[in-house]
């Protein structure tokens, strides 16, 4: 089960007009792996996993996102899988319960279920006393969390987080990260991206982009030892330079 | 189902912790009704006119004095040429001038067609047919005063004139505010259903929070209908709110079934709602969802027969008011509320509406993209 393939990309290619974004992406992702996509800002990581969520229409290449064809069925694959965007998205004018309850009735999951998950949920970040308040008025920090809590509530089988971190203090983003191993032990597959490198090291495998190709793939430690760094930071200079 | 009932749930949420959406909901139709039934009265009063008079005799004072003494005639001044009477008018001091000629006298004892003029400020038309005929009712008056004391009584007795007895069906009064409410009515609905729910739609697309539910396996016709149905009741709701307002402030007659008429409101509400959501559909800021709402609401309001009756409109006009919803309702709901008409009489604008709401709502549904 460990070593079974969940995400396959074949030739992605995205052209917006003239313009390149995803140049013939090849790579897959293994069940339970914790696979990042890094790269600087306008790399095409954002336009990649709409891609794979069914946001977005690929222009040619095969995508397959838990064995389904996201190219001709986004919707089926959106059935199993979660997504949390750097643009935050819970509703502010809503309470922390009633987003919770908004994104499980969605999935189908039933209102006493709900219940029963979220107070677990809300114990377990140890925020019950919010459960109640407006999105709005929580602060950012958990704002995140509770988006990353919301998007693998219905427990899919990936979880696609687009630089989930952005804009949120170190402290913060170690126990962001807290809880994507923790979702990574449940089973669920994490396809993240990121710009911080620091983040790159958390990960079981990452894919280094770069002007819509991919550049390096790897193991975090292997790559480092195959570019005789010490840290993902130097790799992706490398990588940036030999470009 | 159950996906509907939890994206209407928290769109109710919402709309309650909007803290302007309610209160408006009330006070928007109490002011509209109370600025626009009294501002948009056609009725003609105190119409400023000046004298020209040539003739200086009894007969011209008595002619005067008819004028002066009606309720819809105030007297701006007299003048003493025909200089000067356009003066008035150009200065908008009068809107009409009666020039009574010299000899006027004369000829009428002499039974030889005796002439009065009418000037009228034509600016507004509609203004200027009102004043030159409520002129010309006081002259025909007048005229008949001068048969009876001139002609011999088999003339006057015998021939007299025809006389024309109105009878004012269904607004006995001619109260224009009774013509005006449901008018008012139909924009209330209108703008409450469609406007609100496209600025709604294009304010998520906005905030990045429908990606969120585009990348859910919520359907495309599930979303869509979460965001109409809520505003479908609001507008049903602004409906009874208006009406009742009418109803007390005005004293609108309900004559035909309310049953009727909420029924008509709830399948027209699907054709704007479905065009709405269109508009929201292809729109990507507030901006410009309100832009292109603003122009089409306009023109449909315009074309609707609120001010100006359909009938008097040009034939092109016609045509378009077969696609104009607004045309729709605004007939419907005055001869339901107004001629007491049931739906024997208004079945086959149902028909059409629902037809125009299917056509609606596919339109929006094709037209939404889950998928950029």
């Amino acid at each position: 089960m460990e070593t079974e393939t969940i995400i396959e990309v074949k030739d992605l290619v995205k052209q917006f007009g003239r313009f390149v974004a995803n140049d013939h992406l090849n790579f897959s992702v293994k069940t339970g792996e914790i696979f990042g996509f890094l790269g600087a800002n306008g790399a095409g990581k954002t336009t990649a996993i709409r891609i794979l969520c069914g946001l977005s229409a690929p222009t040619s290449g095969s995508v397959f996102v838990a064995g389904i064809d996201a190219s001709r069925y986004p919707e089926q694959v959106k059935k199993s899988i979660g997504y949390m965007c750097q643009r935050f998205s819970l509703y502010e004018d809503l309470t922390v319960f009633e987003n919770i309850r908004l994104y499980g009735g969605v999935y189908g999951m039933s209102l006493k279920e709900i219940r029963i998950k979220s107070d677990e949920l809300l114990k377990r970040l140890g925020i019950d006393d919010l459960r109640d308040r407006l999105i709005g008025s929580v602060p950012l920090g958990w704002r995140q969390k509770l988006a990353f809590s919301v998007a693998i509530f219905h427990q899919p089988k990936i979880v696609f987080l687009d630089e989930p971190t952005g804009g949120v203090d170190p402290i913060t983003r170690r126990q962001f990260w807290d809880l994507i191993y923790e979702a990574g032990r449940a089973g669920i597959t994490v396809f993240v991206t990121t710009h911080y490198m620091d983040e790159a090291e958390y990960c079981d495998r990452v894919c280094i982009l770069s002007e819509g190709k991919i550049q390096a793939m790897g193991n975090p430690v292997e790559l480092k030892k195959s570019f005789g760094v010490k840290s993902m930071d130097e790799v992706f200079v490398k990588v940036a330079r030999n470009v | 189902m159950r996906t509907i009932a939890v994206l209407i749930r928290k769109e109710f949420t919402q709309i309650r912790r909007n803290r302007i959406m309610i209160p408006a909901m009330i006070v928007a139709p109490l002011i509209q009704m109370i600025i626009l039934v009294y501002a948009a009265n056609m009725n003609m009063r105190d119409i400023d006119f000046a004298i020209l008079d040539e003739d200086g005799s009894s007969s011209s004072v008595n002619l005067i004095s008819k004028y002066s003494s009606s309720p819809f005639f105030s007297l701006a001044g007299s003048v003493n040429s025909l200089d000067d009477a356009e003066k008035l008018l150009r200065g908008d001091k009068a809107d009409l001038v009666i020039h009574i000629p010299a000899n006027f006298e004369k000829n009428i004892l002499n039974q030889d067609r005796p002439a009065v003029q009418f000037l009228v400020n034509g600016i507004n038309s509609a203004a200027a047919v009102l004043t030159a005929s409520y002129a010309q009712n006081i002259l025909l008056d007048y005229n008949k005063q001068l048969l009876a004391s001139f002609s011999k009584p088999s003339v006057s007795q015998g021939f007299g004139t025809i006389q024309i007895d109105y009878s004012h069906w269904y607004n006995p009064d001619l109260d224009f505010k009774i013509f005006m409410v449901p008018g008012i009515l139909v924009i209330l609905v209108t703008l409450v259903g469609w406007l609100l729910m496209s600025l709604n739609v294009v304010r998520e697309k906005e905030l990045g929070t429908i990606e969120q539910i585009n990348v859910t396996p919520v359907k495309k016709y599930q979303f869509l209908l979460g965001k109409l149905i809520p505003f479908w009741i609001l507008a049903i709701v602004e409906l009874g709110i208006g009406l009742t307002l009418g109803r007390l402030l005005f004293h609108v007659p309900i004559l035909g079934s309310l049953g009727v008429l909420i029924g008509f409101t709830a399948v027209y509400l699907i054709t704007v709602l479905g065009f709405g959501l269109f508009i929201a559909a292809i729109s990507e800021t507030q901006q410009q969802v309100m832009f292109v709402n603003f122009f089409f609401v306009m023109v449909f309001i315009l074309m609707s027969g609120i001010f100006t009756p359909v009938e008097s409109m040009p034939d092109w006009a016609h045509y378009v008011n077969l696609i104009n919803p607004l045309s729709y309702f605004m007939r419907v709901i005055r001869m339901i509320l107004l001629k007491g008409s049931g739906f024997a009489d208004v079945w086959k604008d149902f028909l059409s509406m629902g037809i125009f709401g299917i056509l609606m709502i596919s339109l929006a549904v094709t037209s939404y993209r889950k998928r950029a």
